[in-house]
């Protein structure tokens, strides 16, 4: 499935961070946030990367930045090879494109089904309307719907009925990229597998590069072939989703993966059974960010971050699993 | 995991489903919620008689509004005693008093129609604006709306129109370019919780440009609230005209105005109060139709909006 010839990737991040100035309190003092911190990632073509953390980590900054929707404060996202903001908007537009959390809300209401689809062929100037009609037909008949809803309005569609509006708006440029950020969360459950189904159907019939978000690593366990876990803005883990049960290191990723493994039906937000609440992201904890729930954290994780270490396939970001804070800690 | 495993026949499944679950149209709804609401056709009701009235004014009034008969004067109305001749009666220079109030709709909804018009257009664009750029655009425009509800209205219009001389073109004119403090703030308002819908954040990312988002994706659902605002100044604007008038500021005799109306009466109105009562009581309606109107449409549109 991955693209044997050593192309460049389909979505590289180097060194990206994406600080927020946000007013808190009456007096509006403004405090920096930073909800991406430095993050390099690398997306293959073909490949499907979970991202996978608590809500507030970080993931939709992260998916925001990728999109365009967002610029970083600092650092450089390319798309197969060419920097982002360096392209035009359309022919970025061309290569990724979004399914977002909430069918309710990414759904103009005003708009008719036929409408809210064909609106990129519109924009792109592809075709005429005939053929813009043919093409969301097409387009229905792939995401599973009649091609009678394309006069009816989202209000009149159940949420499984307009993520698939939402997924068929997606696809109906052909994009490479599709950055799916909690695609099913806001979904029941019954309806939540079809739609992870048609992901995973859809993928191999156009040959999509994934980036999967979600707060729950079941959901992403499956579709994906690698994982990053993410923690107050930074990637923690990456890992080969082969590897992600037997062989996963960070204890955050422990940790979200007992959550897996206790059953819960409803697939909400997985407890993590850490105890503590997540940290508030303007203050971040000293050292390691996650030692104040770290069953492991010792002096050393109080007081210096860790750096990434190459762990299998990927990196780890762990005190436990650095050769030389062990040294350090043995002495 | 184990429920991801299911078949994925997807679209067999899901078209009886449709069937079932898919509601009436946007369009049905709403119809259905306006022949519902009794303020609301009420209210359009009797707008639409008093537009009316006022475009077929020349057809419909029995007499000339500005031919004068001293001969005529205050003449009661019929149900006073008076004679068809004059339904109404005339008023102190004999002039037809029915026919004055038709024509001084036209006034009344000329000035609430164009100065709600100009102060919508400059209204929501600050406001769409500020709620949708952020930043400094906000600042600005937060700025200019704190100056102008400093202002009162009435003194200000009074000095304009003090120093410019009133005529209807005046008053029209300093109404528009007062009355958009309300437009500002709501559309502000609404822009700012519509911007951040996903629907806008996908047609950004497909590649829209932002005029064709404000337009096509904004405002489309900002329009209600607007609507609701146009109703609520235009009744503003209607008042605001009768008091200037009645102060003598406003639109100056012989045109027909509610307002003047009200004025040249009031000094007759311990013998005669049928002089200030009757444009006075065409007024209430005037603008209590308005914004049974405006009251309507909000309680029509706003449940779709919240969903
Ligand atoms: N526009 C913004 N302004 C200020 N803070 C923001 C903004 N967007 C997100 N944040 C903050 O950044 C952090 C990460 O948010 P987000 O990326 O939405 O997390 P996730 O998608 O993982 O739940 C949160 O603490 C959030 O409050
Ligand atoms: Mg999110």
């Amino acid at each position: 499935m991955l693209d044997a010839t050593q192309t460049a990737p389909a979505l590289e991040l180097s060194h990206v961070t994406k600080t927020y100035t946000v007013k808190q309190g009456l007096m509006g003092k403004r405090r920096p946030l930073t909800a991406v911190r430095d993050v390099s990632l690398r997306l293959n073509r073909g490949e499907v990367l979970g991202l996978v953390g608590e809500s507030g980590c970080g993931k939709s900054t992260l998916a925001k930045i990728l999109l365009g929707l967002e610029a970083p404060t600092s650092g450089e996202v390319r798309v197969d090879g060419e920097v982002l903001g360096g392209q035009d908007r359309l022919a970025l537009a061309r290569r990724i494109q979004p399914i977002f959390q909430d069918p309710y809300s990414s759904l103009n209401p005003r708009k008719s089904i036929a409408d809210i689809i064909s609106l990129p062929l519109r924009i792109h100037g592809v075709g005429d309307s005939a053929s813009q009609e043919k093409a969301v037909r097409d387009i229905l008949d792939v995401v599973g719907l009649p091609s009678r809803v394309m006069n009816t309005y989202p209000s009149q569609m159940s949420g499984g009925q307009r993520q698939r509006v939402a997924i068929a708006r997606a696809l109906i440029m052909k994009p490479e990229i599709v950055i799916c950020d909690e695609p099913t969360s806001a979904l029941d459950v019954s309806v939540q597998s079809q739609i992870l189904n048609l992901l995973g159907d859809l993928r191999e019939e156009f040959g999509l590069t994934y980036l999967f978000i979600s707060h729950n690593l079941a959901v992403v366990e499956h579709l994906a072939t690698r994982v990053a876990v993410m923690y107050l803005g930074r990637i923690v883990e990456e890992v080969n989703s082969t590897d992600l049960f037997a062989n996963s290191a960070h204890p955050y990723t422990q940790a979200l993966l007992q959550s897996v493994l206790t059953p819960d039906p409803d697939m909400g937000v997985p407890d993590t059974q850490l105890g503590m609440a997540y940290p508030n992201p303007i203050d971040p904890p000293s050292g390691c960010a996650f030692h104040p729930r770290c069953p492991h954290a010792t002096e050393l994780c109080k007081a210096t971050a860790p750096r990434p270490v190459p762990h299998l396939d990927g990196h780890v970001e762990c005190h436990l699993h650095d050769p030389e804070s062990s040294m350090f800690q043995g002495s | 995991m184990t429920h991801a495993d299911s078949d994925p026949a997807n679209a067999i499944e899901i078209d009886p489903l449709l069937q079932e679950v898919m509601g009436p149209t946007p369009g049905q709804l709403l119809r259905s919620r306006i022949v519902g609401h009794q303020g609301l056709v009420i209210g359009v009701v009797v707008l639409t008689i008093m537009v009316i009235i006022a475009i077929f004014a020349p057809l419909i009034a029995p007499h000339d509004p500005y031919a004068q008969s001293l001969m005529a004067r205050m003449k009661p109305p019929v149900f006073l005693g008076g004679t068809w001749e004059h339904p109404l009666g005339t008023d102190h220079l004999g002039r037809d008093y029915l026919s004055r109030l038709i024509y001084g709709a036209r006034v009344s909804l000329l000035i609430g129609v164009i100065a709600a018009t100009i102060s919508g257009v400059i209204g929501t664009a600050m406001g769409v604006a500020a709620g949708y750029f952020g930043g400094k655009v906000d600042a600005v425009v937060t700025f200019l709306i704190n100056v102008r509800l400093a202002m009162p209205v009435v003194l200000v219009a009074l000095a304009v129109v003090a120093i410019l001389g009133g005529s209807l073109t005046v008053v029209i004119a300093v109404l528009g370019l007062l009355l958009w403090d309300r437009f500002a703030v709501v559309m502000r308002a609404s822009t700012r919780q519509v911007r951040e819908r996903e629907y806008v954040a996908a047609a950004r990312a497909i590649g829209a440009s932002t005029p064709r988002i404000l337009l096509t994706e904004i405002m489309p659902n900002i329009a209600n609230n607007l609507i609701v605002v146009v109703t609520l100044e235009m009744a503003h604007a209607i008042l605001l005209e009768a008091a200037l008038s009645f102060l003598g500021l406003g639109v100056q005799p012989p045109t027909p105005s509610w307002g003047l109306m009200v004025s040249e009466g009031k000094n007759m109105m311990l013998f005669e109060p049928w002089l200030v009562l009757i444009p006075g009581a065409v007024l209430f309606i005037l603008v209590l139709a308005i914004n049974l109107m405006g009251d309507g449409l909000r309680d029509v549109t706003a449940p779709e909006n919240r969903s």
